[in-house]
């Protein structure tokens, strides 16, 4: 397929289509409405179904429904909205249900504002919903990204038998791009057969039951080791990440995900060409998050800096990442304020003088 | 003369035993569906989807695939399964709490999509599972352990007629309400449930059967006094009935000639 200029949000909704997607679930909100507006006139053109539910919780309940009778199913939604899809991913992971969520997030707390944020990463990563599970989460920082992971996001769902989250903001949902499908698309996983689930019981196979109800406690430990060695297995095998400029000598190294990395990658790109060496590494999976070329990065740097669109949520990996051996600024906007390569530049250089410092000191 | 076989288990009940109160009604309810996939022959291609309440492990009573739902979102399990394939009979099960109370949202809206799913609504009054607190249906003075001086109506309002709500609704649907408190009682029970079903299995519309039904464990008395108080208290509050057929349109407002009242302005 030749390239094609796309908007972030018809891009996401094209990739869950060519992905083999024929049902979507969905329930308005600023700023991902392009997505459901896009597979409501897509879907019907190539088969599929798209249903506007009468809310987020009736939505990923419905995603509930059908992932469990075996469809390659998808939702997208907001900040706001993925608060009430906490229930039904809980659920979906304690039942072993795949499904792909996409967050486009805005600024929050509460209704926040419609502003891009990374404001959600805690709630992405570390759990959200109740009980011990972990999401698949994918941090795309282009268009194209966002088409390739979202593509992915559903084979690794399918291989997990786990819900994936592709956790993008505003602005990736609003960007226009080049993108292009490959059009004989090779899974990235192999996909296995679904014999478990809920499509007419015939006796040729065990009695389908979905469900993540387990009364007796030692077989509920059972799944919760289960679980926990399917989310081992992805720490094992699923990390990806990027680099920009770290093949040269660095003094600071710059985390940072999604289109936040991009403006960094725009820094990196003026501070070298000023001679102030610095370089970045993006995670691409922000679970399972790359631990080990975080620290093994920063060994190389004087400093580590963190950028977010938020408080400082991912510093905290990259604090556990380090653990000590470098100090880890970070530098943070809220409110759906963005960082600019100037203000990277310029937070950089503060870095590098203080570090100059500390060293004359010591 | 040879043998006939006038009764034995439905092939879409399990041969288990249920955990179920001695007494309780819900078991009835089973029997009742399970009677009626067996006869419709749907057995193959139905799938249950089970609720959050005492009926929550029926996935393990019928034999037919299942789902389990959370609380209340047992119509929103079933949109999305019935969506991914339509040629499954798609059904759920229900207590009062869930579809009544925190699951209103998704029975409404499932009704008024109109999605082809049959909806078994077991309304016992009461929380049977967390131990007999309040329900939306919880009758007025009747006591709960969360309304231990009887439900007061000035607090907790009515009690919800569901059948009554969902058949106010424009989109086709066949919405009825039955008891099983009696064995004439059962077989009403079973021939509306059938018709649920049918209207169902020729993709007609949207369906409901309300099912009265005892908690003698909550209620606090022995089997067959829950049978007489389902019919001296719930029945004459809870008409049993056939509220809406897709067959019947709209239902007509009254006129408002002779409502003008003490508000007239002219
Ligand atoms: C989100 C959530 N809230 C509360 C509960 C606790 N809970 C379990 S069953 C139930 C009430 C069930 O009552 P009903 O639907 O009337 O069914 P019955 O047990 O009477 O058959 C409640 C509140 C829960 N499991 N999940
Ligand atoms: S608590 Fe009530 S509804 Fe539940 S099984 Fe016992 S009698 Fe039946």
């Amino acid at each position: 397929m030749a390239k094609k200029l796309m908007k972030g949000s018809e891009a996401i909704g094209e990739a869950a289509i060519q992905a083999g997607c024929r049902l979507f679930f969905g329930y308005p909100i600023t700023p991902q409405n392009e997505i459901p507006e896009y597979m409501s006139h897509r879907l019907p053109q190539v088969g599929g179904t798209f249903v506007q539910a009468e809310s987020e919780v009736a939505a990923s309940n419905m995603l509930y429904g059908a992932a469990g009778s075996g469809a390659r199913v998808f939702t997208s939604s907001s900040s706001p909205g993925i608060s009430l899809m906490m229930e039904a991913i809980s659920y979906m992971a304690g039942a072993e249900l795949p499904a792909v969520i996409v967050n486009i997030m805005r600024a929050g707390p509460g209704l926040g504002g419609i502003l891009p944020s990374q404001g959600d990463y805690f709630q992405a990563t570390k759990g959200g919903g109740h009980g011990d599970y972990r999401l698949l989460v994918l941090a795309p920082w282009s268009v194209q990204e966002a088409a390739d992971l979202v593509q992915d996001a559903f084979d690794l769902a399918d291989f997990y038998r786990n819900p994936v989250m592709v956790l993008g903001d505003g602005l990736i949902g609003q960007m226009m791009e080049p993108v292009e499908f490959r059009t004989e698309r090779v899974p990235c996983k192999p996909l296995p057969p679904k014999p478990w689930a809920s499509t007419g019981w015939r006796g040729d196979r065990a009695k389908a039951i979905i469900n993540s109800l387990f009364l007796d406690p030692e077989v509920l430990e059972q799944h919760n080791r289960n679980l926990k060695a399917k989310y081992d297995a992805m720490v094992r095998d699923e990390v990806r990440f990027a680099t920009y400029g770290t093949e040269r000598p660095y003094d600071v190294l710059v985390v940072a995900y999604g289109t936040v990395a991009r403006v960094v990658s725009t820094a990196v790109d003026n501070l070298r060409e000023e001679g102030v060496r610095v370089g970045l590494l993006r995670p691409i999976t922000l679970f399972p998050f790359p631990y080990e070329a975080v620290r093994a990065a920063a060994r190389r740097a004087k400093a580590v800096l963190v950028i977010e669109l938020s408080c400082g949520q991912m510093a905290e990996d990259v604090q556990l990442a380090v653990a000590g051996s470098r100090p880890v600024h970070f530098h943070g906007r809220q409110g759906g304020m963005l960082v600019s390569p100037e203000e990277t530049a310029e937070k950089v250089k503060e870095i590098l003088k203080q570090t100059g410092k500390e060293a004359r000191r010591g | 003369m040879a043998e006939a076989l006038v009764f034995s288990r439905p092939a879409a009940l399990e041969s288990v035993i249920t955990h179920y109160c001695p007494g309780c009604t819900h078991g009835i309810i089973h029997r009742l569906v399970a009677e009626v996939i067996d006869e419709l022959g749907v057995r193959e291609r139905t799938v249950g989807i089970a609720p959050v309440g005492c009926s929550v492990l029926a996935y393990n009573y019928f034999a037919t695939d299942f789902h389990e739902a959370s609380h209340g979102r047992a119509p929103a399990v079933a949109t999305g399964i019935k969506r991914a394939h339509p040629e499954l009979i798609v059904f759920t099960y229900q207590g009062d709490g869930d579809l009544a109370s925190i699951g209103m949202a998704e029975i409404v809206h499932c009704a008024n999509r109109g999605e082809k799913v049959t909806v078994v609504f077991v309304n016992n009054a009461i929380y049977g599972m967390t131990g007999g607190q309040m329900a939306p249906t919880t009758l007025p003075g009747q006591i709960a352990t969360t309304c231990p001086l009887g439900r007061d109506v000035n607090l907790a309002g009515y009690p919800i007629r569901v059948a009554e709500l969902i058949s106010t609704l424009r989109t086709p649907a066949f919405v009825a309400r039955t008891a099983v408190h009696t064995p004439l009682a059962a077989v009403q029970a079973k021939a509306i449930l059938r018709r649920a079903f049918t209207y169902q299995k020729e993709g007609t519309c949207f369906s409901l059967v309300e099912v009265l039904s005892t908690c003698p464990t909550n209620w606090g008395m022995p089997p067959a006094e829950a049978c007489q108080w389902l019919e001296e208290h719930m029945v004459p509050y809870y008409p049993l009935g056939v509220f809406k057929t897709p067959e019947g349109g709209d239902r007509a407002p009254r006129p408002l000639e002779g409502e003008e009242g003490p508000c007239r302005t002219t």
